[in-house]
């Protein structure tokens, strides 16, 4: 493929077509909406479906109905839509349902300020679903990086049949980058059973990885799915043993990967004396500050998270050994700060901002010095 | 008789509707709230019991009259 | 065993609704309908169900079989069917989770005239929960969230699928078992989204509640209330007193449903192949 210009939101639609996505549902929201009207001219094109549904709820339900009978899918919102889509991403959890579901942040809580910046979904995309419950969350810093995380997101549905979360925000969703992306890309192809219904096939039995091999529906298997909890063969149980056991492995078919989904973007850090921790659109902003600070002879490390759930715990707390303090710069009021300062073994600082503007390189350097003053 | 039972009485919960819409009387629920063929001798094959039954626990078969050739 | 048992997951039956409780009866119209189908297949068919006493029936049926969330059948079974449009999906719903948490999804179901059939198993009750005031509970009638006679004035299902846009739409009850079966046989073979409401007897949680009496009291009230649609139209409106209420096909069109719709999307795109 040839380069082109192109928006962040653009570059999600053409990662997902790439990574085999056939099927969308949404609803239009600010600063999503490119991803859907981008899939509505693309899908069809292929074969695939687009679909505009009634709301938020039912865009998720359409997107794991399709996905049960064997397409892989993606969906996008942003804001008060992805608070609708909480119910249904952990049905997707719960009945182990390949899904992306894409939130373009946008400032909250409620209506907030939309079409405006934000970082403040944290915590929701970990928790937002009701229920312990395990989810990848991912996060990309550029158009290009756009496409491939969404390539990674739709290949990591599939593995290990759980909902992604693209945490992207509206810096990377509205920016215009000039990429060039590849027309073919590593797919992970859907999971099929091993075995055959007369060899005593049960749907929830998972495979070494812990994650089972369920069958799309209209292969003859049978089978049920419910947002119960349920045993190997799908069907609901009212043991503790089957419930602890069900919700044990929901967890480690996840944490087990791990080393393998964490995805930390370092530099600087083999003399850095304090580093930066940010993610996603923020991540340009710190960069430069990094840089400013740099020419200016301070040991500033750069760390930006692309996988921000499962969070990167060993990570951090090696690299947070070596160093005098951390510096979170969140664009919020405040969260991934919780999570690095839970794992590191350094001072940790925060930079919060929350006003419905982005970060200026100038405020993060400042941070930077209070930091290395304060540790010095 | 006209009719064949077959009764699966661990799905009867006696809720009592073959009981009451069959026009003949025939079924009736025993003490530990069962059913049971009562008056098999007044059946007339209508099939208004395995009709209505909301648990599949009685089924009825229409017995036809032996041929004549037959014997 | 009868022919149309090979469609129950056998060893899921007994089913666990109540004693007298409808739902079997119309699970069985259900599998029969299919079963006089030959174009459903028990690899072919898909049987999505939402919340509730009624949706508890899609783990009992022997197919590729869905119990979603409350009130999200409809979507779950547009998915499924737009994904896979040889397959045959039947929605099984209740009063609440149709028309209270799903009316949405039900009323944009229709209006695009998705390829699916619905069953609304209306027991007039949340069953599940013990009995709270459904969208569906008649005028006066008590209700644990009602306790002095619901105020809240209940839907006609039927029209609202009707106005909606479904090209099939018709009521029974689980009385008219033969008639049920029909109906529901005739929405199965619609193209387009097929609506129809199958009245059932909570006696447990609505009737007794009411002093509607034991649950084959509450079938006779079906068998002396309803009236035909073909007879109920020729009532006077004087005559259409009390509880009566008409039974049958109620619309009935012929609609291009969105698969086909969706196809010549497709088409104009230039796509190729699913």
């Amino acid at each position: 493929m040839s380069a082109r210009l192109m928006q962040g939101n653009e570059a999600i639609a053409e990662g997902a077509l790439v990574a085999g996505v056939r099927f969308f549902g949404g609803y239009p929201i600010t600063p999503s909406t490119e991803i859907a009207e981008s899939l509505a001219k693309m899908l069809p094109k292929v074969g695939g479906t687009f679909i505009q549904m009634e709301d938020e709820i039912a865009s998720m339900g359409v997107v794991l109905g399709a996905s049960l009978a064997g397409r892989k899918v993606l969906t996008a919102s942003s804001g008060p839509g992805i608070s609708l889509k909480q119910e249904l991403i952990g049905y997707a959890s719960a009945a182990e349902i390949p899904v992306v579901i894409v939130n373009v942040q946008r400032v909250g809580p409620s209506t907030g300020q939309p079409t405006a910046p934000s970082q403040g979904d944290v915590m929701q995309a970990r928790w937002g679903t009701h229920g312990d419950h395990s989810i990848i969350v991912l996060s990309p810093w550029s158009v290009r990086e756009a496409f491939e995380v969404t390539v990674r997101a739709v290949n990591y549905a599939e593995r290990f049949r759980t909902p992604v979360i693209l945490l992207t925000d509206e810096i990377v969703g509205h920016l215009r980058e000039n990429v060039e992306l590849p027309d073919k890309v590593k797919v992970y192809p859907r999971r099929a059973p091993k075995i055959s219904r007369a060899e005593g096939y049960e749907p929830y039995t998972p495979d070494e990885d812990l994650v089972p091999n369920i069958a799309n529906f209209g292969e003859g298997y049978h089978i049920h799915v419910t947002g119960l909890i349920h045993d190997e063969t799908g069907f609901p149980s009212g043991s503790p043993k089957v419930t602890r056991e069900a919700i044990k492995r929901m967890h480690e078919k996840i944490s087990r990967a791990e080393d393998e989904i964490v995805d930390v973007h370092r530099e600087f850090m083999d003399d850095a004396e304090v580093a930066v921790v940010s993610f996603g659109g923020t991540s340009r902003t710190a960069y430069e500050a990094v840089l400013n600070a740099r020419k200016r002879g301070l040991k500033v490390g750069f760390i930006r998270l692309v996988t921000i759930f499962p969070f990167a715990d060993k990570i951090i707390r090696e690299l947070s050994k070596n160093l005098r303090g951390l510096l979170v710069a969140d664009l919020n009021f405040g969260q991934i700060v919780n999570e690095v300062e839970r794992v590191a073994e350094c001072p940790v600082k925060l930079c919060a901002k929350y006003d419905m503007t982005i970060f200026e390189p100038e405020e993060i350097e400042k941070s930077i010095d209070e930091l290395v003053a304060e540790v010095k | 008789m006209k009719s064949e039972f077959t009764l699966k009485l661990e799905r009867c919960k006696g809720c009592g509707i073959c009981v009451t819409f069959c026009p003949k009387q025939v079924l009736a629920l025993d003490t530990l709230g069962k059913v049971y063929v009562a008056h098999h001798e007044n059946c007339i094959a209508c099939g208004q019991c395995e009709l209505r039954c909301p648990d599949y626990a009685i089924f009825m078969d229409k017995i036809k009259p032996a041929k004549e050739a037959a014997s | 065993m009868r022919s149309y048992e090979k469609f129950f997951r056998r060893n899921r039956l007994p089913h666990r609704w109540f004693p007298g409780c409808g739902n079997g009866i119309v699970m069985k119209a259900i599998v029969q309908a299919i079963e006089k189908n030959p174009a459903f297949t028990q690899d072919n068919t898909v049987i999505v169900s939402g919340i509730g006493c009624s949706s508890r029936a899609s783990g009992y049926m022997d197919f590729d079989t869905l119990h979603t969330a409350h009130g999200r059948a409809i979507p779950f079974a547009t998915g499924i069917k737009l994904a896979r449009p040889e397959l045959n999906v039947v929605v099984i719903t209740g009063d609440g989770d149709c028309t209270a948490i799903g009316g949405n999804h039900f009323i944009h179901g229709c209006r695009r005239n998705v390829d699916l059939t619905v069953v609304l198993f209306n027991n007039n009750i949340y069953g599940m929960t013990g009995g709270q005031a459904s969208p569906m509970t008649p005028l006066g009638k008590k209700a644990t969230t009602a306790p002095y006679g619901s105020v809240d004035r209940p839907f006609d299902a039927c029209k609202l699928a009707e106005a909606a846009g479904a090209t099939y739409v018709a009521r029974s009850t689980a009385f008219h078992v033969q008639h049920l079966v029909k109906t529901i046989e005739d929405g199965l073979s619609n193209r387009g989204f097929s609506f129809i409401e199958a009245l059932v007897q909570c006696p447990t949680a609505y009737g007794r509640r009411n002093k509607m009496g034991d649950p084959a009291k509450m079938m006779a009230w079906m068998r002396d209330n309803a009236v035909m649609k073909t007879a109920w139209d020729k009532l006077p409106d004087d005559k259409k007193i009390g509880e009566k209420f008409p039974i049958g096909l109620f619309y009935r069109a012929q609609e291009q449903d969105y698969d086909a719709a969706y196809q010549q999307v497709i088409d104009i795109a230039g796509g190729a192949a699913k």
